[in-house]
This record gives structure tokens, C-alpha cells and sequence, in this order.
């Protein structure tokens, strides 16, 4: 005969006997064993002891499906201690995912109907914590028909199965909304809170619904005035306050029936201002009330009176000494930011001061709400408290935090230097924190403010001195330095101090970022670009420079080897191209595609009048090609970059990007032009001018041999008048082979933002049958489509 | 709606367990774990609110708890739910439970789990608040106790005896009579057939 099974209490008391996790595990394997066992033989009697011992493995972390049918089975004996774990058993391990559970709705069905109200209240309450959509459906008229029995525990837990089967099936609204009008009379709170409930659910499913129930605002107005109005009654109060979780629920559906309807409002005016001037604000259950009221005055359309009232509650509440009350004031308020920003700013002060909170709920909801505080009044105010706070918040609100100025400096910067400033502060603070493309941003924004160069070169260099650890940072002092190396040479600088720098020690300190193993692979990209650039912008000799890019040649990180051996080879091989290929870069278009680290990437040498930079004679000699265009004056700034107004930028900002990218849709093709031949040798242009950006020209310049020899050093430049802007990308090769072999291709862009008739000038040199040969000509018979 | 209602105790060992919503056990496992991370990294005196976990939904629930002595009492809600209500009900429960067991404690709940379910059950009823009233709540639960205690039966007789021998009041009966020899002399009685 097998042992007699353990009582739930003394399996318990064994479980906590276990000294370790494995001998836990050993105790309930076993008796999971005797359950199984237990099982199989089908005992009837002690079946709901098996479970419940099964239920309190399952709470602890082990497996327990086994149970399922027995759950089954449990429910369908007509014992109600049977009954009793048979539906705690189905509400804890079924559920609508697995199929059994459809099995016990027929049992469901049975004790629905079979008029013991305990039993009645055991599958409701079963139904309502796992009934599936199939269930909701074949059981729904049993619920409709329990909604008008006498028994009020019955009732009032159907009305809630009622709002749970709403939620599964939101057909069965039509089954469910009549009732409810006759529920609302009954004195019972348990079915008020159950009836309140269903309403509010019908009304936020359905706007029929709610035009439907609006008119039972004054019924519901009546019954919170009875609540409100009442004496101290034992029955439903909690600490002193009638039934607050009744009132809470009225609060709401009144708060979703008055929205947007000023006849409801309206009745509801009077109530309100009761409540929120009556109720007892010593305990949590009256402030409980007090909030749903606050909330309730604001979305509808309350008196002006009223709401100031409203949001002075929630200005005091802010100022309490209990911190769950200074929570709720702080969500609340974030609620009515929107639709009341004004009555919301005069807190402004209090809601900064909580984000100094030692408490991190009430210092994240405090960030919030700052931020969404922040106008073009107080941007500079609020940046510098926040700031204050990025230095020493919580870690996991860092982020939130840095992101949060950022955003706020785009939106609301008076200065483009404050701008660059608070940039900068919080790179400083939060760097690893920032978005990736705050870099980018700053990039862009630097770059476009050409009367701050000296100045962002200058900060960036000291920040950069002091602590070469924050990535973003590095990254863009390393690109600052790299572009503006020669501004930060020179003394003197009005707004900031004047700060002695010598040339030997910006390289030191670039290589330092470069040999850093704090450094990522992007940001040593950066500064080793940087220190090339830095080959041209500083007169003294190259050699360090030169040391270091050959260094790099054999780096283990690819990206970088590759690039020192280009820059090794600009070195050596192209030297007369270095100061064209390392000029200043153009301002990039913020939607462009990210130019903005390695253009030299693709080689494109811009011509546009520049100060004199000591090259090579080569160099000069294009310059004395400009001067031949001069008769076309018009004062050309440095870099004639399109650099956008803060309007515009911040109109590209603010408009989403609608249209789609189609580059180079082309109008009706111009027709190609021949502008060289000699001995055999052809340069032929084509034009294409793409409809996305009118200002721009593309021509590919294409030279073809048809002689009997090779033609090789095959070099195109070219010119064009001040106001326009050039550049050239690289040739496909410097080798024309004979007879039609192969022919070079060239790529140039043309802006011409003013459409000013085009001039173009050529310069080719090249060795032909022997001979090195050299031709300069202006390209005449240009179409007029090409620039009109 | 009330997603979840959890209580541990301060080492993490879950008490009561009670979802809302289907989740697999594993997941439901980890919300405890989870739960118990966030809860327990709380100090004293700070507000009893917190960002849900992100197995429980992320920051759109909340979850509010309440410190007794050595067990967590968690309700896991969503916005729809009024913060300082739930701290409420959280405590009218708590007084209910101290009703029901009579200056109720962390055993109480350890060794009678499948009570503190049926309480609830009378509370919280598919994620909404049933009621509220302490004392029909616990005439409830009476009038079902009796219920079952009544369908006992047989099987629950030797239990029955038992406590009602144990209950009983009995004087103290001396251990050792010391009768003397008796004799009783025995009529002759009929057998019966």
C-alpha cells in the first residue's frame, strides 16, 4: 500500500527543511513523483491535496503542466474544496495558449448556471483571469443572465467577467451595454465599482458608446455627491474618505464623458469644484481623489476658474513633504504640459529643484519634465540646471539626459557660439553618452559657422590637452585641428584667452590620441586625417608627419593601413596634388550623404580661389589659369560654401524629409561637345544636368586615342570663373592605349548657384609619340543648357 | 488593469504569484527575479513607484510596491490605474490578509498560499479591483470555509475528531486507579441469536 501523501503544510515544511538549492530540488522531484504517480492511479480523494502541493511547486519555479487535466477534473467533481484548487489550478496553469483550456468550459457553463453562489463566483473569477476569446463567446449569455440576479456577489463579479469579455471580444459591447443603465442604480459598491468599470470600457472602445452614455453624467454626478457628502461611514472608508477607490473610477468616466463635450462639462463644474475644495488632503486615500479630480478639471472644458484652482493643487502637492505625492504632482504635470504650458511654466523653479532628488523615480520624472519645459525664454537658464544635473545624475539617465540638451539647444540656441559651447560642455560631461550623431551634428554646425573657426579650434584644443578619453569629443577636435590647424597657430582669438600653441606640440598631441588605447578604430581614423591635413596647413617641415604615415603603413587595423598608404603614397608620388586634395572642406548639406570624414577619400581636388599656399609650381600655374578668367568678377568668399541661414537649417530639421532621394533625373539631354583633337587624340564632353539640384553641372570629360601610339601622363585640369565652384574627381587612369584602346574618364561638378553664363578652361598635358606635349584652350560653343 | 500582483519576501523567494495576463513560466519567473532586482535596489524613504521592467512592459507600467517587515508586496499596473488607489489597495489587502489570519506574518502566508489566493480572488478579479470592503471580503471567505469544511465528509471525520478531542476540556483524570479486587458477580444473561 503506498504511503499515505503529504499534507501541503508538512511538504512545506520539508521544502524549507532543504539546507541547499539542490536539496530542494531533491525534495520536490520526489514528491513530484508521488503527484505523478498519484495521478496516473486516478485517486479521487486526495486529488486537490496533490494539486495544491503541485500549485506551490509551480509558484517556486518547477514544472507543474502534468496538472492540467487533473485541473480538469478537479473542476468537474461537484466538491467545492475540489472546486476551490480545481479553478485556482486553471488560472495558473492554463492559459489561452494551450488548447486544454477550452476543455473546461462546459464545466464553466455548469456552474454558472447551477445557482451556488460560491461556486458562481469560482468561475467567474476563473473566467475573468483566463478566458479566452472561444470561451468569452460560447459563455457570454451566462454571464448577460447572472448580471440581473439577486445576489450581489454574484452580480458584481459578472459585471467585471462582463468587462474582461469586452476586452477578448469586443462584439459582445452590444450584449453588455444595456444592462448598464439599470446597474447604475444600485446601492451595492461593489457592483457601483464593477458597473463604473464596464462603462468606462464600452466608452473607450466605442465613441457610440460614449455619445450613448452621456447621459447619465448627472446620475454619476449624484452618486459622487452622495459619497462626497456623506458622514463617516465604517463600510467602505479607508482612512476617513468614503469609498475613494469609487470616487477615482466616477472621476475617470466623468473625465472621458465631459472631454470635448460642453454640456457634460458643464454639469459636472459644480461637483468638481466640491471635491477638489472638501477633500481631506491629510491621508493618501483623500489625495488619491484630490488627483483624479486635478486631472479630470484639465481635460475637460472647465471653468477658467477652476482649472487655475487645479493646477495650484498640483503646484502645492509639488511642495509636499511626501515624495509619493511629489511623484504624482510630477506626472501630472508632464500630462498638461501640452495643453497647458503656461500655468505649467510657473512651476518651472519647484520642478528644477526636484531634479536634485536623491530618489531616481522622482529625478527621472523631473528630467522629463524639464525638458519638455524648455522655450526660447529660458533655454540658457534651464541648459546650465540641466548641465548641472548631467554631472551628477544616475547613470542610466545619462543618456536620456545628454540627448535632452542637445535637443533643446537645435531647437531653441540663441547663439550659434552658445550653441557650440553647451555642444561642446556636454561632450565634455556625458560624451560616451551622446547619440552617434551629435559628432556629426557638430561637425556640420562648426563647420558653418566660419566666424567661430578660430574660436572652436581653440576650445576644442584645450579640451582636447586635458582628457583625450571621451570619444565623440576626441573625434571632433581631432577633425577641428585637422581643418583649422593653421587658425590655431596664430595668437590671438578676441573671445577667448589668448593661448600660445606651437606646431610641435598639436602633433604631439594628435599622435598621443593616435597611440591611446582609449581611442576606438573611428577615432584614431580621425586624427590620423587630421594629422595630414596638418602636413599642409603648417609651414614647418613634414618630416614628423611623414614619420608617422609611414609608421602606419603597417598597422594591424586595415582601415588605417590603408590610409597611411594612401597618404604615404600623396607623399611621395603625388606631392603636387597634396595641397589640392587637402584643402578646406565645403560645408555639407545635413540630409547629404556623410561626406564629412574621409573626402579625401575620393580625391576630389577643389579648385576655388584660395590664400596663396606656398606648393609647387604646378599649383601656381593653375592659378595663373584663374587669373586668365578674371574678367569675370564677382568677390568670391573663401570657400563659397551654400551655407545655410538658421532658418533654413533648422527648417531642414524640422521638416520630417518628404521627398524621396531621386538623384540625377535628368532633363532632355545636352548634346555632347568635341573641344580637343590633335594627332589622333580626342577630348570629348558630356553634360548632364540633374533636375534634384538645378545649380549643378556634371561633365564627364572622355579622351580617346585613335592614333597608332599609346598616349601616357595623360593630365586634365580645368578652370572656371570665381563665382563658380569646381571640383574634380579622379581619372579613371593616365594611360590612353592606341587604337581605340581604353579611354580615360574624368568626373567634374560644376555649381554655378548664381547661373552665370559657364567659362570653361582646359589644361591637358600628356606624352605623346615621344613627346611631352602641353595645350591650355578655353571651351568655347558651350550649350546654354549647361548653365541656364 | 492590474498586470501582476507579487509578493516576496526580502531574499527574493516568491510568497505569491499572480499574473494577469499569459505569460510563459519561464517569463514569469523572470518577471519575479527582475521585480525583486529593481525593488530591492530601493532605499527606505523614497517614493513607492517605479518604472516597470522591461519583461513587464517597459515604462508604460509601473510598479508599485509596498515594504512590510520582511516581505514585498508588488502591484505591477498599467497607466490606466490611479498610483496613489493601488498604495491604498495594496493596504486595505494587507489588512484584510491581517484579518483573515489574525496578526497575519510571513509563515502565515508561507504555509497557507492557497488562502491568500482566495482572498485575493475576493479583491482582484481579472486585473480590476472587485471590492474593497474589508468586511464583506471576509464573510466571504468565511461562509466559503464553512462550505467546505461542511462537505468534509467521512474522510474529513478522523480530522474532525481529532480536533474536537483536542479542543475538549477535560479535567484532570488521575493516571492510576487503584481499584481493588472486585467481584462482580455477573447475572446470567441470555444469548442472543
Amino acid at each position: 500500500m503506498m504511503t499515505p501523501s503529504l499534507k501541503l503544510q508538512d511538504l512545506i515544511e520539508e521544502i524549507r527543511g532543504a539546507k541547499t538549492q539542490a536539496q530542494e530540488r531533491e525534495v520536490i522531484h520526489k514528491e513530484c513523483a508521488h503527484i505523478r504517480a498519484s495521478f496516473r492511479d486516478g485517486d479521487p480523494l486526495h486529488r486537490h491535496r496533490q494539486l495544491a502541493k503541485l500549485l506551490y511547486v509551480h509558484m517556486l519555479g518547477y514544472p507543474a503542466h502534468f496538472g492540467q487535466m487533473e485541473c480538469l477534473k478537479l473542476i468537474a467533481s461537484p466538491r467545492f474544496s475540489d472546486k476551490r484548487v480545481g479553478y485556482l489550478g486553471a488560472m495558473l496553469l492554463l492559459d489561452e495558449r494551450q488548447d486544454a483550456h477550452l476543455l473546461i468550459t462546459n464545466s464553466i457553463k455548469n456552474d454558472l448556471n447551477q445557482g451556488i453562489q460560491p461556486v458562481q463566483g469560482l468561475a467567474l473569477c476563473t473566467l475573468s483571469t483566463m478566458g479566452s476569446a472561444e470561451m468569452c463567446r460560447d459563455l457570454a449569455t451566462e454571464v448577460e443572465k447572472l448580471l440581473l440576479q439577486p445576489s450581489p456577489y454574484v452580480r458584481k463579479k459578472a459585471v467585471l467577467t462582463a468587462v474582461h469579455m469586452i476586452r477578448k471580444v469586443p462584439e459582445l459591447s452590444n450584449i453588455f451595454l444595456p444592462p448598464c443603465a439599470q446597474l447604475l442604480h444600485e446601492r451595492h459598491h461593489g457592483i457601483l465599482l464593477g458597473t463604473i468599470t464596464l462603462i468606462t470600457e464600452l466608452c473607450e472602445r466605442s465613441p457610440a458608446a460614449l455619445g450613448h452614455f452621456r447621459k447619465v453624467v448627472p446620475q454619476l454626478v449624484q452618486i459622487l455627491r452622495t459619497l462626497v457628502t456623506s458622514g463617516y461611514s465604517t463600510e467602505h472608508s479607508v482612512s476617513g474618505v468614503s469609498d475613494p477607490f469609487l470616487q477615482v473610477q466616477i472621476l475617470r468616466l466623468l473625465r472621458i464623458l465631459g472631454r470635448n463635450h460642453e454640456e457634460s462639462s458643464e454639469t459636472m463644474n459644480d461637483l468638481l469644484a466640491q471635491v477638489a475644495t472638501n477633500t481631506e488632503t491629510s491621508r493618501n486615500a483623500g489625495n488619491a481623489v484630490l488627483f483624479e479630480t486635478v486631472l479630470t478639471i484639465m481635460d475637460i472644458h472647465s471653468a477658467a476658474g477652476l482649472r487655475v484652482l487645479a493646477v495650484n493643487i498640483l503646484g502645492r502637492f509639488l511642495l509636499n513633504s511626501d515624495k509619493n505625492i511629489r511623484y504624482v504632482a510630477l506626472t501630472s504635470l508632464l500630462r498638461l504640459v501640452q495643453s497647458d504650458h503656461s500655468a505649467v511654466q510657473r512651476h518651472r523653479p519647484t520642478v528644477v529643484e526636484c531634479l536634485q532628488e536623491p530618489d531616481a523615480s522622482l529625478s527621472r520624472r523631473a528630467l522629463e519634465l524639464s525638458l519638455a519645459l524648455v522655450n526660447s525664454s529660458n533655454v540658457r537658464a534651464m541648459t546650465q540646471e540641466l548641465q548641472g544635473f548631467l554631472k551628477s545624475c544616475p547613470p542610466d539617465l545619462r543618456a536620456d539626459c545628454a540627448s535632452g540638451i542637445l535637443l533643446a539647444a537645435e531647437r531653441f540656441a540663441p547663439t550659434k557660439r552658445w550653441h557650440i559651447d553647451t555642444i561642446l560642455r556636454v561632450l565634455t560631461t556625458a560624451g560616451t553618452h551622446v547619440r552617434d550623431d551629435a559628432v556629426a551634428n557638430l561637425i556640420q554646425l562648426i563647420g558653418g559657422a566660419q566666424e567661430l573657426h578660430a574660436y572652436s579650434v581653440r576650445r576644442l584644443y584645450s579640451a582636447l590637452a586635458e582628457d583625450i578619453s571621451q570619444q565623440p569629443l576626441v573625434q571632433v577636435a581631432a577633425w577641428c585641428i585637422g581643418e583649422y590647424g593653421d587658425l590655431l597657430l596664430e595668437g590671438s582669438c578676441e573671445e577667448i584667452e589668448p593661448l600660445q600653441v606651437e606646431e610641435e606640440e598639436v602633433l604631439a598631441l594628435l599622435e598621443k590620441v593616435l597611440q591611446s588605447h582609449m581611442s576606438l578604430p573611428a577615432t584614431r581614423g580621425y586624427a590620423f586625417t587630421a594629422l595630414m591635413k596638418l602636413s599642409t596647413r603648417f609651414h614647418g617641415d613634414n618630416n614628423r608627419i611623414r614619420q608617422v604615415v609611414s609608421i602606419y603603413g603597417s598597422c594591424l587595423d586595415v582601415e588605417l593601413q590603408q590610409r597611411a598608404v594612401e597618404y604615404n603614397t600623396l607623399f611621395r608620388k603625388y606631392d603636387h596634388m597634396r595641397a589640392a586634395v587637402l584643402e578646406k572642406m565645403p560645408l555639407v548639406e545635413r540630409d547629404g550623404p556623410l561626406v564629412i570624414e574621409e573626402a579625401e577619400e575620393s580625391k576630389e581636388a577643389q579648385l576655388s580661389e584660395a590664400t596663396p599656399i606656398p606648393t609647387e609650381p604646378q599649383t601656381s600655374k593653375l592659378l595663373d589659369l584663374l587669373d586668365l578668367l578674371d574678367d569675370d568678377t564677382e568677390d568670391a568668399q573663401h570657400l563659397a560654401p551654400r551655407d545655410p541661414s538658421p532658418e533654413g537649417a533648422l527648417g531642414h530639421l524640422l521638416n520630417l524629409p518628404c521627398h524621396p532621394p531621386a538623384l540625377y533625373q535628368t532633363l532632355p539631354p545636352i548634346p555632347n561637345l568635341q573641344v580637343f583633337e590633335r594627332e589622333g587624340l580626342q577630348l570629348n564632353l558630356s553634360f548632364v544636368r540633374p533636375s534634384e539640384i538645378p545649380a549643378l553641372l556634371l561633365i564627364t570629360a572622355t579622351a580617346t586615342n585613335s592614333s597608332g601610339s599609346d598616349v601616357t601622363h595623360f593630365v586634365c585640369q580645368a578652370a572656371v570663373p570665381k563665382s563658380f565652384q569646381l571640383q574634380l574627381q579622379a581619372p579613371s587612369g593616365d594611360t590612353v592605349p592606341a587604337q581605340g584602346g581604353l579611354p580615360i574618364t574624368q568626373l567634374l561638378r560644376i555649381l554655378n548657384p548664381n547661373k552665370a553664363p559657364l567659362r570653361l578652361k582646359l589644361r591637358l598635358t600628356y606624352n605623346h609619340f615621344g613627346q611631352s606635349v602641353q595645350e591650355i584652350f578655353e571651351v568655347n560653343n558651350l550649350p546654354l543648357e549647361t548653365w541656364q | 488593469m492590474i498586470k501582476a500582483i507579487l509578493i516576496f519576501n526580502n531574499h527574493g523567494k516568491p510568497r505569491l504569484s499572480k499574473f494577469y495576463q499569459p505569460y510563459s513560466e519561464d517569463t514569469q519567473q523572470q518577471i519575479i527575479r527582475e521585480t525583486f532586482h529593481l525593488v530591492s535596489k530601493r532605499d527606505e524613504n523614497v517614493c513607492n513607484f517605479l518604472e516597470g521592467g522591461l519583461l513587464i512592459g517597459g515604462s508604460d507600467n509601473k510598479l508599485i510596491y509596498r515594504h512590510y517587515a520582511t516581505l514585498y508586496f508588488v502591484f505591477c499596473v498599467d497607466s490606466s490605474e490611479s498610483e496613489l488607489g493601488i498604495l491604498d489597495l495594496i493596504q486595505v489587502f494587507v489588512e484584510t490578509l491581517d484579518k483573515c489570519f489574525e496578526n497575519v506574518c510571513e509563515l502565515d502566508l508561507i504555509f497557507h498560499v492557497d488562502k491568500v489566493h482566495n482572498i485575493l480572488a475576493e479583491m482582484v478579479m481579472g486585473g480590476m479591483v472587485l471590492e474593497t470592503n474589508m468586511n464583506e471580503i471576509v464573510t466571504q471567505i468565511d461562509a466559503q470555509n464553512k462550505l467546505e469544511k461542511s462537505e468534509a465528509g467521512f474522510a474529513g471525520a478522523p480530522a474532525r475528531a481529532v480536533s474536537a478531542v483536542k479542543n475538549m476540556n477535560l479535567p484532570e483524570i488521575p493516571r492510576n486507579i487503584n481499584i481493588g479486587d472486585i467481584s462482580i458477580k455477573v447475572p446470567n444473561l441470555p444469548s442472543f441469536k
